[in-house]
């Protein structure tokens, strides 16, 4: 169905093509190639040292523990929301829909801020929690909600139209066949979904990997326990260690890199079954 | 097929245009603030002159007041308008600024290190330290403890700090300088405490960073998490923001208790040699940062806490400030380039603290 | 991605048969879950901004936010905001335009590539123009020379921003006009009308609701952003200071309330961002449901 390519009579290839280039790098590939130049100004056994420092590697740990806790919490309640968003009726429920998008919009700072108040052992939730000695501001758990906010609408926003467009003589058929509801979910709906949900758990993933402004609020910053990459980024910075800033960056834009590549051949894998099938 | 190109370069050049103009733009914004527009309109007015101080996080409320004293005693002295625009934030991270380019006329840190971090950078001469009276330390401060109301946990010196019942609240030594002070102090402490045994100040040192629950990047984080998250027993402050802190939220919250030992800190200022000399403002960022020795000066930096050095104006506030036994920078740790290399340098003492199984 | 997905609601629930859907009591313990966790999770922390923002009365409320530096700081995001969302509007139609409606090598390396800043890290976006621009950077000391100054001003504040901003209206676009393919444009073409002529009277009127919905995330996320704005700022009182950046800043001043109430004005930035999309999704489908039913 799409452009038959070579022979396309439409204009404007060279120009938006062109022009689509060209901005990409300036805005980002230039700036982006300046951490690579960066880096190139450090031997290889400096660069391996200032990314695997006991600390560093605590980092990327606490970053990635956390942000792939916070995907898999969403995966299964980003799926949840969309289901009742999708299927059901209730009152309010546009507004609900509107909501989902709220960590799209609201600052990450202001998010981080107003969860730090809200989870710290003073906040509304948090003193629910302090005389059951379950801390969750400073902790990792902290962290791990901070990333729930932030990567919720990826999930629901990437299961949604699927769900809409889910083809209901499939889910028919199966019931005519006398499969339980929960079957019916299990065997015929959730394969649909897979991709989806897989995409939507690799979106909020990679947003967490690198959540800076919601999480350092809440984190309590402890090296080794709860300080996250990106921090250390920062506290690189701020002792002038500009190589080991650099290094640690370029650690976490492969991994970005890595992420999307695999976001994107899921994507294109799921739209090409659907054309097919 | 062309109107389409002409329409499309067209848009394209806008943008570009617009892009550059922005850039242009702002770049103008920022870099003529050396001699803009003219002054009152006095008979021999000056034009107005605009200062930036890059400063650390706990010094807003004294520049704050300061700012407006010296924009007074300058109109007054020269005729000549002053406005002085305040950036703050943790030392280190705003030294690293102005070596990057924020073009600030004078810095006003809370340690030597970052200002000595610029002056390898070129923007600051060497002899820097030499340029001002008292080390270009105009005021003083100290570390204290800043504790509950009544002190609870009858929290006095140092080593109740390990208690295992007592929980510390400071800043990351690595981003902050407050916390680098407070650092200091305590291993000052432990040292003497241990007959200058460095292995038992480095177990002591440990043991207290045990007890830090939350390690905050800045001084002023650290003293929301105690204040109003209300977490730990005892938080490791600036003598000025203690104070800051009954000010602000009530002297029925807290108490203020002066261990036995401390150490003197001697946050310095200094012109940016590179800066002043390209916008043309040396002469009035000297004058600036000269002023703060004054006597009116000091009662500003009295009434925000800091200690004055002027003796008249230190005499005077005598009781505001406990008399406590120091240690300083140059008599106990060589320098702050000494320093910061054993204790704060990346696999420093302080990296070793957190070094799983040492 | 972002916004790739634009869900406007069928009601799929009113022409579900009983069988294919789940018992009342199901149904009720599973939105009652799905709302408890919104509520929880999304909801409240809103309250709490404006809980807080308001918690001394409206007077001290007003003062806050129009206060000296806080208008300043609501400038200075209004004008990065109103660079760095046309510059992006603009490219995002020009990449969806060059990846929707042609075929070509390298399209998903560059579909990839769009999408790059927006995986980054935020502390990164800002790194990446530290090392570029800063005086220690790569063009640093030729920027010296020229005096032009880029970072701790607002060229380094708008750039920052349109990286991080930079995928949300091409990724909006592009989807939606590969889904709406070419034959329409082909036709026109046919028909002998110019390029930007065919894009105007046909493609734009397919799109706008599409590009608006891109158009307001991308605002959205320029006005809000904090990590990488925050290294490039320098912080300045009243000249570089973003709304976000002025929120921390009140925040570390002990200024809790009014720290709350420029929070909340972000916030309220974010619920007007809702209902504007909201507004869009409505239309669109509004649209859709109306070709929909003139084709059938």
């Amino acid at each position: 169905m799409k452009g038959s390519g070579k022979a396309s009579v439409l204009p404007g290839f060279g120009l938006s093509l062109g022009f689509t280039v060209l901005y990409l790098s300036l805005i980002v590939i230039i700036p982006l190639a300046s951490v690579l130049i960066k880096t190139a100004g450090m031997s290889f056994s400096e660069f391996w040292a200032a990314v695997t420092n006991a600390r560093v590697l605590a980092a990327y740990k606490i970053s990635f523990l956390t942000a792939l806790l916070a995907a898999a919490v969403n995966v299964v309640f980003g799926l949840l929301v969309a289901w009742v968003l999708v299927r059901y009726r209730f009152p309010g429920k546009r507004l609900v829909d509107s909501i989902v998008d709220l960590p799209f919009a609201l600052p990450t700072a202001v998010a981080g801020i107003a969860l730090t108040s809200i989870y710290a052992p003073t906040g509304w939730i948090g003193s629910l929690f302090e005389p059951l000695g379950i801390k969750i501001a400073y902790t990792p758990i902290g962290i791990t909600i901070a990333l729930i906010f932030i990567g919720l609408p990826f999930v629901v926003r990437t299961v949604q139209p699927v769900l809409q467009d889910l083809d209901q003589d499939v889910e028919e058929a199966a019931v005519m066949l006398g499969a339980y509801r929960w079957r019916t979910f299990r065997k015929v709906i959730l394969p649909e979904l897979a991709a989806p949900l897989m995409t939507g758990f690799a979106l909020a993933f990679a947003r967490g990997i690198g959540e800076y402004g919601s999480v350092v609020f809440i984190s309590g910053n402890m090296p080794m326990k709860t300080e996250i990459a990106p921090l250390l980024i920062m506290t690189k910075l701020e002792q002038f260690d500009y190589e080991g800033a650099t290094a640690i960056a370029l650690v976490m834009l492969i991994i970005s890199f890595a992420l999307l590549l695999v976001i994107n051949y899921m994507q294109w894998r799921y739209s090409r079954r659907l054309k097919t099938g | 097929m062309k109107s389409w190109r002409i329409a499309a370069r067209t848009t394209m050049f806008a943008a570009l245009v617009a892009l550059l103009t922005a850039c242009g733009a702002g770049g103008n914004g920022g870099g003529s603030n050396g001699g803009s527009s003219s002054g009152s309109g006095g008979k021999d007015s000056l034009p107005s002159v605009e200062l930036l101080n890059v400063s650390y996080d706990p010094t807003r409320e004294l520049y704050e007041a300061y700012n407006q004293l010296f924009a007074d005693y300058w109109l007054k002295e020269k005729g000549q308008k002053v406005t002085i625009k305040q950036s703050h934030g943790g030392s280190g991270k705003q030294a690293r600024s102005v070596i990057d380019g924020l073009e600030a006329d004078v810095v006003t840190l809370a340690l030597g290190y970052d200002i000595d971090a610029i002056a390898d950078a070129g923007l600051i001469s060497p002899d820097w330290q030499s340029k001002f009276d008292l080390n270009s330390s105009p005021y003083t401060s100290t570390i204290v403890f800043l504790v509950r109301e009544g002190n609870p946990k009858n929290i006095l010196d140092w080593n109740d700090l390990i208690r295992d019942d007592v929980e510390v609240i400071t800043p990351n030594p690595k981003t902050s300088g407050g916390a680098r002070w407070n650092y200091l102090a305590a291993w000052g402490y432990a040292l003497r405490q241990n007959g200058g045994d460095e292995e038992a100040a480095r177990a002591f040192m440990k043991e207290l960073f045990r007890h830090v629950p939350v390690l905050d990047s800045g001084a002023r984080g650290a003293t929301t998490t105690f204040v109003e998250r209300q977490i730990g027993d005892v938080l490791l402050a600036w003598e000025n923001e203690a104070f800051l802190a009954l000010k602000e939220f009530g002297e029925d919250k807290f108490d203020i208790v002066t261990p036995s030992l401390s150490i003197l800190a001697e946050p310095p200022v200094a012109v940016v040699d590179k800066v002043v000399d390209k916008r043309g403002t040396r002469e009035v960022a000297e004058a600036y940062l000269g002023y703060l020795y004054s006597e009116e000066a000091q009662k500003v930096i009295a009434e925000n806490f800091y200690r004055p050095t002027h003796p008249a104006v230190a005499e005077q506030y005598r009781d505001r400030f406990v008399e406590v036994e120091f240690l300083t920078i140059d008599n106990d740790f060589g320098s702050w380039r000494e320093a910061q290399e054993k204790h704060f340098a990346d696999g420093g003492y302080f990296d070793q603290i957190y070094q799983p199984g040492s | 991605m972002a916004g790739a997905i634009h869900a406007e609601l069928r009601d799929a629930a009113s022409d579900r048969p009983a069988h294919a859907t789940e018992s009342r009591g199901v149904r009720i313990a599973l939105i009652a879950v799905a709302l408890l966790f919104l509520g929880l999770i999304i909801v409240l922390p809103l309250i709490s901004v404006i809980v807080e923002a308001l918690s001394q009365g409206w007077r001290v409320y007003v003062a806050s936010i129009t206060e000296k530096d806080a208008l300043s700081a609501l400038r200075l995001t209004l004008l990065t905001a109103a660079i760095a969302v046309p510059l992006n509007t603009l490219f995002g139609v020009a990449a969806a335009w060059a990846i929707a409606k042609f075929d070509f090598r390298g399209k998903n390396v560059l579909v990839t590539l769009i999408d790059l800043p927006f995986a980054v890290s935020p502390v990164i976006s800002g790194l990446i123009f530290v090392l570029l621009f800063g005086a220690q950077g790569l063009l640093g000391p030729w920027l010296a020379a020229h005096d032009v100054k880029i970072i701790f001003a607002l060229p380094g504040i708008v750039l920052a921003t349109i990286f991080v901003t930079f995928p949300f209206v091409a990724r909006e676009l592009i989807p939606l006009m590969q889904a709406q393919g070419v034959e329409e444009e082909e036709a026109a073409a046919t028909l002998g009308a110019k390029g930007w002529r065919i894009f105007w009277r046909v493609t734009l009127p397919n799109i706008k609701w599409g590009l608006l919905y891109g158009v307001i995330l991308c605002n959205a996320r320029a006005m809000g952003e904090f990590g990488a704005v925050s290294v490039v700022s320098g912080h300045i009182r009243g000249q570089t200071n973003t709304l976000p950046l002025h929120v921390e800043i009140l925040y570390n001043e002990y200024q809790f309330t009014a720290s709350f109430a420029v929070a909340s004005l972000l916030a309220l930035l974010a619920l007007v961002t809702l209902v504007v999309k909201a507004i869009v999704e409505w239309k669109s489908g509004q649209r859709r449901t109306d070709t929909e039913g003139g084709a059938g």
